[in-house]
């Protein structure tokens, strides 16, 4: 059913995969995410849609290495099936005209960020783009953010490329320099809780888009609640996306890491049993 | 009404049902004892996920049946949502002929092997049976013969699937493949439908593979009635939500007139009282879904489950039970049920109270908890319980429970699975703009043909009653396929 038909390696431990969603390539907009499930007894997990081509029936996904789950969505080769693919789920992005854009992306967040950033400029906006990774082979889609960003900062931990130091430090910048009507983040957690803090400093109402643990992802189980403004709310129905400033990021670390160490020893039994090429050292 | 019982009394007149009562007197029938289900030991099933209840064997069941008098007024059969002749696959248990008896069961209801394990027979035929109003007596176990003619008929292999009228060509939608859903789906394929059913998740089934538990409803039960309505002709696509993978408009355009939505529970209840997310702290059907949908008990599964040596279940329905029982199976060494009012108003099946308690479960009443505590890592650790008293009656017409002052203490549990409720699905509501909805989001139907403010989208289940149970998720999904076929018929004429 959901064939991948292409394959591409960003980095060792990040790919982009294009693959056969007829349905959900008509339905999608940007800001929804699908659940995925790999093998029988896999489990199910959401990852937020790239992209997609109605006509050719396929969207496209960026997933990183992080856990067993993800390592076998990874192994899978072109022409290989995932098992089980619904959606798209979540509420859209809402796109307006709002003058300038300030689009905040880290790590492989800069993926679900395309595009976003991509409603928005054809919505008549200026966007300015900030990408940041630890290092220059962390940094993906630099080409595809540039053809719709009026001006795109590229920053790396390392300086390996772009200019050297954080998100917030490139946000920064384009705040001091010019009116920032809304911004939109998208990376882990801890990079969206800091780039958050920073456009709080400066009044900029800001959206960000959450990944948190799934179990259906349709509103059932409650396992992605988080709090904002004080309410409990349901990622996968109310969400992904909310408003940054509202956000208790501590409480969502917290329940981020509520099965690390289960994870962590699930994914050395899977390392253990599948050598494949890229094995992180541990 | 009327139709119903000169069907009833033809039925009844039939000659073997007349020399089956002149068989054995009434006064003998009267005087027997109830049948006992066979269990396993309380021991042994906490240690598994075997079913505890193993059924009955072909003797009791024949000896139970002799029990039924064979009313010329059965009035079993008005407590029953799906309306199954009840006296007449009775006696033919009594009879012998058991498949027979399975055929009676499935003239009316789609999946008997379910409703005779989960119905709440004590409130409905039970409750209405001859024995339980007139003689003050235990009913005939009705419930345990259903499921015993269900059962032989799974296990003979002989599997009848009902008659079904010429394909009319029709196409229907149904949406969720849950009880609702899938008796509507046999009822509108009877009818000569041509029926697909969309669901979200990646099984059939909806609660009955996510909710209930194994050791109450064995999935294989359930996909062998799943299997006899692909055999009717009903498709099934999973993994396909409407509203989001195709909307309603969609998929008018590829054919489909009406639409039956049975989607159910949707968000889990939270109580909104401190701590209430630190980890280890769910919904009960985030734990079930784990433990019963993503197999998180299984060591080739790739879901995790957190589940401690203490574990405290809030609530006191079905599902609650399910899940404190789950946790005894997981190893816990204290499940508790803490439950706002009194043994007497908690809303789950006494048989499941009943299995509860043998297998070592802990229940606390009137009391509610107040506020989580957690360790340093966020992990709940300890509940504060507030006592409760009972004053007086509310709309329900169950007493209130009122906080006692003063009455707190702390109880450690590692795990606290909140099982307080759900709000109905809202994605096929939140899809539909014209659909009108109440301020709890469930939709608004019309009582007797369940149909919506949309005269093509009808609905049952879950999502137009809030919660209820699976056998009145069933009557929707069958006098809806009734009110819906009704329209179409009108329609197309």
């Amino acid at each position: 059913m959901y064939e991948i038909l292409s394959k591409e390696f960003f980095s060792e431990n990040v790919v982009k995969l294009v693959i056969h969603a007829p349905r959900i390539a008509k339905a999608r907009r940007a800001g929804h995410f699908v659940i995925l499930k790999i093998g029988e007894k896999g489990e199910r997990f959401p990852l937020t849609i790239a992209g997609a081509d109605r006509e050719n029936g396929t969207i496209t996904l960026v997933v990183q290495k992080v856990g067993v789950s993800s390592r076998k969505l990874v192994a899978l080769e072109v022409g290989e099936c995932i098992t089980d693919l619904v959606g798209p789920l979540g509420q859209a992005t809402h796109i307006e005209h709002k003058g300038t854009i300030l689009a905040c992306g880290g790590g492989v967040g800069v993926a679900p960020l395309l595009p976003i950033v991509e409603a928005y400029k054809k919505a008549g906006n200026r966007v300015i783009t900030v990408i940041a990774a630890r290092s220059k082979d962390l940094i993906i889609l630099e080409d595809q953010i540039k053809e719709f960003s009026d001006e795109l900062i590229v920053m790396t931990d390392d300086g390996s490329h772009g200019q050297k130091g954080l998100v917030t430090e490139g946000m920064e910048a384009a705040i001091a320099r010019e009116k920032i009507d809304e911004a939109i983040i998208i990376g882990p957690a801890v990079m969206m809780k800091f780039a958050a803090m920073c456009t709080k400093k400066h009044n900029i109402p800001t959206m960000v888009s959450l990944n948190t643990i799934m179990v259906d992802g349709t509103g059932m189980c409650g396992a992605c609640r988080i709090t904002v403004a004080g309410k409990t709310k349901f990622v996968c129905v109310d969400g992904p996306e909310f408003d940054a400033h509202q956000v208790d990021f501590d409480e969502m670390l917290l329940r981020l890491n509520g099965y690390k160490e289960i994870e962590k020893a699930a994914e050395s039994t899977y390392l253990n049993l599948n050598t494949d090429s890229c094995q992180i050292p541990s | 009404m009327e139709e119903r019982d000169t069907y009833l009394k033809s039925e009844r007149s039939q000659p073997w049902r007349e020399d089956l009562r002149k068989l054995i007197s009434n006064k003998e029938r009267t005087n027997m004892v109830r049948v006992k289900m066979n269990e396993v030991d309380a021991q042994v099933r906490i240690k598994s996920y075997v079913e505890v209840n193993s059924g009955l064997s072909m003797e009791q069941a024949q000896l139970e049946a002799s029990r039924c008098i064979d009313c010329p007024n059965p009035t079993c059969i008005s407590g029953c949502p799906v309306e199954i002749n009840i006296p007449k696959f009775v006696k033919r248990i009594e009879q012998g002929e058991f498949l027979e008896a399975a055929k009676v069961l499935k003239e009316t209801s789609t999946l008997p092997a379910v409703c005779g394990r989960v119905c709440p027979q004590e409130k409905q035929c039970e409750a209405n049976c001859f024995y339980t109003l007139k003689l003050k007596k235990e009913p005939v176990a009705i419930g345990f013969l259903e499921r015993f003619a269900a059962d032989y008929e799974q296990a003979s292999g002989e599997i009848s699937i009902p008659e079904i009228k010429e394909k009319n060509g029709v196409k229907v939608g149904c949406i969720g493949s849950g009880p609702a859903g899938l008796t509507f789906a046999g009822e509108m394929a009877k009818s000569g439908y041509e029926v697909t059913v969309f669901e979200a998740l990646h099984e059939i089934g909806g609660v009955l593979k996510y909710g209930i538990p194994e050791f109450r409803l064995p999935n294989r039960v359930v996909d062998v009635e799943i299997d006899a309505l692909k055999r009717m002709g009903v498709q099934f696509e999973t993994n396909f939500i409407v509203g989001k993978t195709a909307t309603i408009e969609d998929l008018k355009e590829e054919g489909f007139q009406a639409f039956f939505a049975g989607s159910g529970a949707g968000l889990p209840r939270f109580m909104g009282i401190p701590g209430e997310n630190y980890l280890g702290i769910l919904s009960s059907n985030e734990y079930l879904t784990r433990i019963n949908l993503m197999h998180a008990a299984e060591l080739d599964s790739d879901t995790p489950v957190l589940s401690g040596k203490n574990v405290m279940v809030i609530g006191g329905g079905n599902t609650a039970m399910d899940s404190v029982r789950t946790a005894k199976r997981l190893g816990a060494t204290r499940a508790m049920i803490v439950y706002r009012r009194s043994m007497d108003e908690m809303p789950a099946r006494i048989e499941e109270i009943e299995h509860a308690k043998e297998e070592g479960i802990e229940f606390m009443t009137l009391a509610n908890p107040i506020e989580y505590f957690a360790d340093e890592k966020g992990r709940v650790k300890s509940v504060k319980i507030q006592k409760m008293e009972l004053g007086e009656p509310d709309a329900s017409g169950r007493r209130r429970p009122i906080p006692m002052e003063g009455s707190e203490e702390i109880i450690e549990a590692e795990t606290v699975v909140v099982s307080v409720g759900v709000s109905p699905n809202p994605i096929v509501p939140d899809s539909l703009p014209d659909l009108e909805t109440t301020k709890w989001g469930t939709i608004v139907v019309n009582p007797d043909s369940l149909q919506s403010s949309i005269p093509e989208m009808f609905a049952g289940g879950d999502i137009v009653r809030g919660g209820a149970t699976v056998i009145l998720a069933m009557g929707d999904g069958r006098r809806a396929a009734q009110a819906m076929h009704k329209y179409l018929t009108n329609k197309n004429a």
